[in-house]
């Protein structure tokens, strides 16, 4: 097994166990940290040892127990909510025009709309900041939608176009010679072949606003101030260990969220 | 568009009967493109009104003062204070770029001459962090490098120290954090890049007498320049324009221009300054990414040559 060659230039496993080595020690590095965070959630004590002293379940108490958390947590997941369902519709409308279209000027729509993915975040933050104080979109959900829906677009139509990308348009163009409408011909026969793409663009947009936190802290205060809002805040006072079990239910849903995105994807060996 | 021009064009010099349809067809056709190109128009003006505009309004606010126009918000940032932030702000993004691509390269190399199975499970490990919330894996570190924290309690049981080191709220934590955080936007396109190398390259450089390692060094890495140019050109972006994890892990005692910008609004009310700072950012940032696709498309101009 180990001296079986396994690249082209007749390198052996034997001759690879160092690269081995290194690529294990980086996937650690990568994975094992966050992980971490789950055995230390159910730690008695205050100081986050590890291993744990012993075990207990006061941290999950102490978070279902504050109204201040539970109120975050709403908020964070009616902005998720909302603004999964903003950026998809209208980050697949973008997509699909933009594919499809083939005047010189979708270069600019393309460039204008990725644009939030390179901005550094703080600025777009204190841009929405100025613009929504007038308008009294400040620590409002209908804010906090709109704000999050810009960083999720971007996301969204990279997604969606590569959906698009490995579809056959002239099924659309059959259906509409056959007398179904645009938007039939869309609904019915498009959609449903891209769907994976779709939602797992749903899902990108739904964590990305989950996730946010430069947005949030300028923008979500009062009684809209979102979970990673709070988390934030209180982190940057002291290491609290009821945030070590708020962390080990996002990663939770974050494994259960990445995990779908993967399962509906249809095999492609 | 050149086609259906051209399809118009000799569809009207077949003769004058057929050019009133001609121009219909025409018409149909703008139309439809018109359309198709309004599909965009909600997330266009989403994108604009809310982000894109207030930069700009911001960017236009750092040139006024209280008497009209002036330059007095960029002479303030001319002060040590703000040439200390530019500095660590630019260590940082060096430091935590080259370890990025120091330990993000064997892996991508790794995955990349790997069965696809092996190759999607390494991939879904690099894959996990990005679904993670940044604040949880910030966190995450914050526990491990504190005073009690694990490394510390390791290392003293293991008789390597005897006082704990300090690892976290400074500059080490957060280049640790920081290289967490960014690794997986180095690994991706290093592996597509790599994955786009044919291995008959390989076997023509061993057939021709190169050794392993030569083969290696002369063969796959020029042949994976691509993906290290994107790799190297998002995470250096990414990292200029950080806040959360240098504001966390940092302690306060590594200032990053983003943080600057926070600040100048949030402790001192000063929007002059903070607007400054913004388009100092932006121009930094739009700068490199500027310079990259200018080079980028040098670059595959020259390859088709």
């Amino acid at each position: 097994m180990l001296q079986h060659p396994v690249s082209a230039t007749g390198i052996t496993r034997l001759h690879r166990l160092w690269l081995y080595a290194i690529a294990s020690a980086v996937i650690f590095f990568l994975i094992a940290p966050t992980l971490l965070v789950i055995p230390m959630s159910f730690s008695s004590s205050r100081f986050l040892e590890f291993p744990p002293p012993s075990w207990s379940l006061r941290w999950y108490h102490a978070y279902f127990e504050s109204v201040e958390w539970r109120d975050a947590t709403v908020v964070s997941f009616e902005a998720a909510i909302g603004t999964m369902i903003v950026s998809t519709i209208v980050g697949t409308m973008a997509a699909y025009g933009i594919n499809y279209s083939r005047f010189g000027a979708k270069r600019f729509v393309q460039i204008a709309l990725a644009l939030p993915m390179m901005i550094p975040v703080i600025l777009t933050a204190v841009g929405v900041f100025i613009f929504f104080a007038p308008l009294g979109l400040n620590n409002s959900l209908t804010g906090l939608i709109l704000a999050h829906s810009t960083l999720a677009i971007p996301l969204v139509l990279i997604s969606v176009t590569a959906g698009l990308k490995s579809f056959n348009a002239n099924q659309e163009m059959v259906a509409r010679s056959l007398g179904a409408s645009r938007i039939r011909a869309f609904m019915t026969v498009t959609l449903p072949q891209i769907r994976y793409s779709v939602i797992s663009a749903a899902l990108l947009a739904f964590i990305t606003s989950l996730d946010e936190v430069v947005i949030s802290l300028l923008i979500a205060g009062g009684d809209k101030a979102t979970l990673t809002r709070r988390m934030f805040l209180a982190l940057r006072d002291e290491i609290d260990p009821t945030i070590a079990a708020i962390s080990s239910m996002l990663i939770l849903l974050s494994i259960i969220l990445m995990a779908s995105s993967q399962l509906i994807r249809p095999n492609r060996t | 568009m050149s086609t259906a021009a051209a399809n118009d064009l000799s569809i009207a010099s077949r003769g004058e009967r057929h050019s009133l349809n001609a121009d219909a067809l025409k018409r149909s056709e703008r139309g439809e493109q018109v359309r198709l190109l309004a599909l965009t128009l909600p997330a266009l003006l989403l994108v604009g009104i809310v982000a894109l505009a207030p930069i700009g309004w911001l960017s236009g606010l750092s040139f006024v003062g209280p008497n009209g126009l002036t330059l007095v918000n960029y002479q303030r940032l001319i002060h040590p204070s703000y040439e200390l932030t530019l500095i660590t702000t630019f260590q940082l993004a060096f430091l935590v770029t080259a370890l990025c691509l120091i330990l993000g390269y064997p892996l991508a190399y790794l995955a990349s001459q790997m069965s696809s199975r092996g190759a999607s499970l390494v991939l879904l490990c690099v894959l996990f962090p990005f679904w993670t919330s940044l604040l949880v894996r910030t966190y995450a570190w914050l526990v491990i490098l504190q005073r009690r924290g694990l490394v510390n309690t390791w290392l003293r049981d293991l008789g390597v120290i005897d006082e704990p080191l300090r690892l976290v709220h400074n500059f080490t934590g957060t280049a640790i954090g920081m290289t967490h955080i960014m690794l997986p936007f180095m690994v991706l396109p290093l592996y597509a890049a790599m994955k786009n190398i044919s291995p008959d390259y390989m076997r023509a450089a061993s057939n021709l007498g190169a050794s392993p390692i030569r083969a290696f060094w002369n063969v796959f890495v020029p042949l994976s320049r691509p993906g290290i140019f994107a790799g190297l050109i998002i995470v250096f972006v990414l990292s200029l324009g950080f806040y959360v994890t240098p504001a966390l892990l940092g302690g306060g005692r590594v200032m990053m221009w983003s943080m600057q910008i926070e600040r100048s609004i949030a402790v001192y009310s000063d929007w002059g300054a903070a607007s400054a700072l913004g388009v100092v950012l932006l121009v930094i940032t739009m700068g490199i990414l500027w310079l990259v696709s200018r080079l980028a498309s040098i670059g595959s101009f020259m390859e088709r040559a």
